[in-house]
């Protein structure tokens, strides 16, 4: 402690005419350790990362989860499969229907169960309304946390739109569980599809806004280009999905290559990025924004009228009103609610390419109503797992846009 | 036998053990021993090439003698393709080669599994627990013999399920 003491208030003489003769002190240099979160507001929910600093860089960075662990995947092992959908509600709280989605879309598989028409064409359709969502709550959020006040409240109001459109759908803004396993839960009525297409001519012209806003801001594209570089081998090494593996110039989409739902019946493109830093990968968000709005008008012409639920009454659940009027569809929904389906013994993988990236449910299954075991492949616990290595050498300060750079949600990262 | 499965078969007759193909998903078991040189192969083979991890995952089967089944799920961007490697290996010796040099990805699903089930990775750089906390010693949550309600400081509640009269 004394030697530093000295240092700081020895004086040092330079003689003026030979000034190159002067031996300057060496400064003492260390790394320090800092802890952001777990309450750090950028961090998305709670989550801790230890940087390691070197002036204001960081050398090191290791993130610290868990502190939203729930068990999920221990609860489903003793719950049944229709008892799991509310769960995955709460795995990434932002986009619940996308959970749903996945989920019953890896049932499906299990099951062996195709879904009517009328049915896919919605679950399509909610399924992009979720991924706008999604991404306006990235670009807002993201915006927010380099500064852009703005543009968080512009994506606010749209999105408020379409969480009032959910509750109009199923009841609930955030925790919605309209999807169900061979099916939806209930079909659109006329005033939704209506509220729908008038949203569709309201939306373009305010994503144009959006980018208006960040398009030739000076901070944002300081910020966002150049930043977070990953490049497409690391990229896929690391197992990075969604926007964030695109960024990089990969062109995986798990809707184009093992399409599914009404995704094949769509025209859309795939935006791939260049660079793999911020910029590319808010680009490819924003284009995803009209993409998913031309997917969501092709659905909205195709759709025909049909059941909105497979018949198969060993496992899908009879409609709500045949149970309140109808002896056999009650015993049905009771059984299916308090003993399960019988499942085959077998095991599944089946991924699905949420506005993160591909969210995948594993289920294994030895017979009987309840998963023996359930493995959620959840995109932001994988992407969390790049993050060292794409914050190396940035700035400090550079850490809160590489957090947001995944999309990342707590409750999803730690299920 | 799908293809890819047989191409393993023969450049790996002697661990090759089963392999099974349901609702279109591929699955090879393999001996553990073997399983860093089978991963190697599916990388690095110029016709296979998968790049990209998807998720290792394990599941627990207590009445057996081997107990512990490592999963780990690749798919190839280049050949559109996915295949899951599995591996079985013994609770008293519960430990698997780390894949974390192959796919860089393997790391943190690794530390999962690890958390969850308590099988142990050699040669991972940072084996340590990820979601439940460092000091954490009341087991590993996964494995079909912890309670639900889980253990330790929790079990010492009262419940309130049966009547108290």
């Amino acid at each position: 402690m004394a030697q530093f003491e000295d240092q700081r208030t020895t004086v040092y003489k330079i003689d003026p005419e030979h000034p190159e003769s002067a031996t300057l002190p060496t400064l003492r240099t260390e790394e320090l350790l800092l802890n952001m979160g777990p309450q750090h507001p950028s961090t998305h929910g709670v989550l801790k990362v230890v940087l390691e600093l070197e002036g204001e860089r960081l050398v090191k960075s290791t993130p610290v989860m868990g502190f939203l662990h729930r068990g999920v995947e221990k609860l489903a092992e003793e719950g049944t499969y229709h008892q799991f959908i509310p769960h995955t509600d709460r795995l990434d709280y932002v986009c619940a229907m996308y959970n749903n989605f996945a989920y019953c879309r890896a049932v499906e598989k299990l099951m062996n169960i195709t879904v009517p028409d009328r049915a896919e064409y919605l679950r399509t359709i909610v399924a992009e309304i979720q991924r706008i969502i999604g991404h306006q709550f990235w670009l807002g959020t993201q915006a927010l946390d380099i500064g852009a006040m703005t543009v968080f409240f512009y994506c606010f109001r749209d999105r408020e739109i379409l969480l009032d459109w959910f509750d109009e759908l199923c009841g609930a803004r955030l925790t919605t569980s309209w999807y169900r396993i061979g099916g939806v839960e209930r079909d659109f009525t006329p005033s939704l599809f209506a509220k729908l297409r008038q949203f569709l001519d309201y939306f373009p012209p305010k994503i144009d806004e959006y980018v208006i806003f960040l398009e030739k801001n000076r901070i944002w594209l300081a910020r966002t280009k150049g930043v977070a570089v990953i490049s497409a081998e690391d990229a896929l090494s690391f197992g990075l999905s969604g926007p964030t593996l695109r960024g990089s110039g990969v062109d995986y989409d798990l809707r184009k290559y093992e399409p599914y739902s009404a995704y094949p019946k769509c025209e859309f493109s795939v935006p791939v990025g260049k660079n793999g830093d911020t910029y590319d990968r808010y680009w490819i968000r924003v284009q995803e924004l009209y993409e998913s709005v031309k997917i969501i008008r092709q659905c909205l012409e195709q759709i025909q009228d049909g059941p909105i639920m497979a018949d198969v009454p060993s496992v899908t659940l009879p409609p709500k009103e045949r149970v309140f009027t109808n002896l056999e569809s009650m015993i049905q929904q009771f059984k299916l609610f308090s003993q399960g389906f019988n499942a085959p013994p077998g095991e599944i993988y089946c991924g699905t390419e949420a506005h993160k990236g591909e969210l995948g449910f594993y289920i294994v299954s030895t017979g009987g109503g309840k998963p023996y075991r359930l493995k959620i492949r959840a995109p932001s616990f994988i992407h969390m797992g790049a993050f060292d290595h794409m914050s190396r050498g940035y700035m400090i300060a550079d850490a809160v846009t590489i957090f947001g750079t995944y999309d990342i949600v707590m409750g999803e990262c730690d299920r | 036998m799908s293809h890819l499965a047989t191409r393993i078969e023969e450049t790996f007759p002697g661990p090759f053990i089963k392999a099974t193909e349901w609702r279109g998903d591929v699955a090879v078991i393999v001996k553990r021993e073997a399983l860093h040189d089978v991963a190697r192969f599916l990388r690095d083979d110029p016709s296979l090439r998968f790049d990209y991890i998807v998720h290792v995952s394990s599941v627990d089967w207590p009445d057996d003698e081997e107990r512990f089944e490592v999963v780990y799920e690749v798919y190839s961007i280049r050949t559109r393709q996915r295949i899951r490697l599995k591996t079985r290996v013994p609770e008293s010796d519960a430990v698997v080669d780390s894949l974390t040099d192959i796919w860089r990805g393997a790391d943190f699903m690794e530390r999962e599994v690890y958390d969850m089930m308590g099988i142990r990775f050699r040669n991972h750089p940072d084996l340590r627990r990820i979601l439940m906390p460092d000091e954490y010693e009341e087991g590993y949550p996964l494995r079909k013999d912890f309670p639900l309600r889980g253990k330790g400081w929790r079990d010492t509640f009262e419940f309130l399920d049966e009547p108290t009269r």
